[in-house]
């Protein structure tokens, strides 16, 4: 198979320029030895990063200054746009409520069945199953979901598990991917099914962690339930809830498998990510696609912020 | 009334240890049925497949392999002429050195961080660090139009258009830059922790650098480059955007998962299709998850407790 060659040949070329690079740079002694490793090390990793990375960031930034072939600049007007445009306000409107309830969520949720499973027999079993989901891509969930919200006309087997639980309690079935605003939370469940076993799984690991001393001391001074809960559990996963929570922001911005697979971005349901993706490629609008881009990366840097801040307190300690 | 319950029990129970185990399975089973449901599916003949629920099947079976043969080699459909076989091999043959290339360069550039002192090590830390968060989106367009038209300032062209746009290299090469910030800051976190005292009596024996990274560090970060390669493997196999934006949508290149999105939206006998196909792109994840779940937890752990 050809292409199985091609896959094998890089790799063997790689791990064949790296051995000879060492072996060359390894016989070097004295002085140089040390910035000579140091280069070999580090350059090709900050090479990537500066050529894919950071000047691709600076470069979109002018881009949203251009027009759609970013060949002349525009000024501002990508961004007057967005203002003005009123498909961009509901775009934006959907991605607030995107990156507040999805995290809401998945950090809650986590947190929830951290809880619990801690108390669990065997909790083993289920903590894999319900981890089971973040393994999956958000295409292959979105077919999953699709099947349960499928929708067949009134007089026909409805086959969607949705569809059925609601006719059981007596209501009419809709095509759910069409009914606004409904649409939307559907898709975000279908985040919260992929992800929540992120935050259940590094929330059970904090609440393991909490020495059973101070537990049991403040149980002793009569702390139970909830009081225990509020008072001594919580304050001492507080931080990796707060990690689960800025993930699950992120996550959530960047949001555009699950609304392209799903609906496409159409129906009121489109976000950022995918608007972006849409003008760039299919409106082939490099300007206003870029601003999107800028937009979505001024979102995430209040967490880039708070992120850089603790990871600094962090490493004084 | 949970925490009622609880009040009558000691020690540091939250919820009675039956009434969680109870809501424990329930939400278990829910979260189950989903993926259930597209497997008994994905087994169901084209005849029963929008006449008859899932569920309902399961009571009276007519189930059949033939989904997986035709959407593997083919059915005839347009769609679908020649199966998604050669898209499961471009899968593989995208996912394997997408892994490798960008592990092994962060490994190095995590130990460079870690064990070389140098100015500015903190500085870029810092920044690799920051970096990790950044929206692909920042990137794509022109990373995308270096690989097709090179660079320019004006018109003087500053790098060659790499030509690689539509190549195996043009996916490979978007995946390395893009792991790197995470990968380096999660193997730095493995390799900083290594004992101080083994790196400084290898360096008093006379070995350089090259030498203690090869006999010291990577034997013994091991499990944590495991952990880490496992989280790359998924999110290669698993991803849509990078391979959308760099591999056109053809059989020579392009992955499973863009096939299979490109599956949905037909309808009727299409589900057959999607059901199948949609099982046959999770199922190697799923088994990696399954087989390898140890080092999974490890490496989502390493990133995230602080």
């Amino acid at each position: 198979m050809p292409k199985f060659a091609s896959a094998i040949t890089s790799i063997v070329v790689f791990f064949t320029f790296l051995g000879i690079l060492f072996a060359i740079a390894g016989r070097v002694n004295g002085k140089k030895s040390r910035p000579i490793a140091l280069a070999i090390f580090l350059l090709p990793a900050l090479v990537l990063i500066l050529a894919g990375l950071v000047i691709p960031a600076f470069r979109t930034i002018l881009f949203s200054f251009m027009n759609p072939d970013s060949n002349a600049w525009v000024g501002i007007a990508n961004y007057k746009w967005m203002v003005a445009d009123p498909n961009v306000k509901i775009i934006m409107i959907n991605t607030i409520l995107w990156i507040i309830v999805v995290p809401l969520f998945t950090a809650g949720l986590g947190l929830l069945l951290a809880i619990m499973l801690d108390r669990t027999k065997h909790e083993s079993i289920p903590k894999s199953l319900l981890f089971m989901p973040m393994a999956i891509s958000f295409v292959g969930a979105s077919i999953i979901f699709k099947f349960v919200y499928e929708y067949q006309e009134p007089d026909e087997v409805q086959i969607g598990l949705l569809s059925t639980i609601v006719k059981f309690f007596g209501a009419t079935p809709k095509d759910w991917m069409l009914s606004k605003p409904l649409n939307t939370f559907l898709l975000m469940i279908i985040y919260v099914w992929t992800q929540m076993g992120f935050g259940m799984v590094i929330l059970s690991a904090a609440i393991k962690a909490v020495p059973s001393e101070i537990v049991e001391a403040s149980a002793l001074d009569g702390a139970h339930g909830w009081r225990l809960f509020r008072n001594i559990t919580f304050p001492m996963v507080k931080g990796t809830f707060i990690v689960v929570l800025a993930t699950g922001v992120v996550g959530a911005l960047k949001v555009f498998d699950i609304v392209r697979t799903m609906t496409g971005g159409n129906f009121g349901t489109n976000v950022l990510a995918n608007e972006m993706y849409s003008q760039v490629f299919v409106q082939f609008d490099q300007g206003k696609g870029s601003a999107l881009a800028v937009i979505l990366f001024l979102l995430v840097t209040p967490i880039l912020i708070y992120n850089i801040r603790s990871l600094r307190r962090e490493r004084t300690h | 009334m949970a925490a009622k319950v609880a009040e009558h029990t000691p020690g540091r129970k939250i919820f009675s240890s039956k009434i969680a185990t109870t809501v424990v399975w329930a939400i278990t089973i829910l979260w189950t049925i989903p993926t259930m449901g597209l497997f008994v599916t994905s087994f169901k003949t084209d005849k029963y497949i929008l006449g008859e629920a899932w569920w309902n099947s399961l009571l009276h079976p007519h189930f059949t392999f033939a989904n997986y043969h035709n959407v593997l080699l083919g059915d005839g459909t347009e769609s679908l002429s020649t199966g998604v076989l050669p898209y499961f091999i471009n899968s593989i043959v995208i996912t394997i050195p997408a892994t490798i290339f960008p592990i092994v360069i962060a490994t190095m550039a995590a130990y460079a961080l870690a064990w070389i002192n140098f100015r500015g090590s903190d500085f870029l830390f810092f920044a690799i660090f920051a970096l990790q968060i950044v929206p692909l989106q920042m990137s794509l367009v022109p990373l995308l139009s270096l690989f097709t038209g090179g660079a320019h300032i004006g018109s003087i062209p500053v790098f060659p258009a790499l030509g690689i746009a539509g190549d195996f290299a043009g996916i490979w090469l978007p995946h390395t830059m893009f792991a790197l910030p995470l990968a380096i800051y999660l193997l730095h976190n493995f390799i900083a922790g290594l004992p101080r005292d083994l790196m400084e009596a290898a360096h008093v024996d006379g070995a350089n650098h090259f030498m203690v990274f090869r006999r010291i560090v990577l034997p013994l970060a091991v499990p944590g480059i495991a952990s880490i390669a496992i989280f790359q493997f998924l999110w290669v196999w698993n991803d849509l955007l990078v391979a959308l934006t760099f591999a056109s949508g053809t059989e020579e290149v392009a992955p499973l998962n863009s096939k299979l999105a490109s599956l949905v939206g037909q309808y009727g006998s299409g589900y057959t299709q999607l059901s199948a196909g949609a099982f046959i792109t999770i199922a190697i994840p799923l088994i990696v998850f399954f087989s390898l779940q140890r080092y999974f937890v490890r490496g989502l752990l390493a990133g995230s407790v602080k």
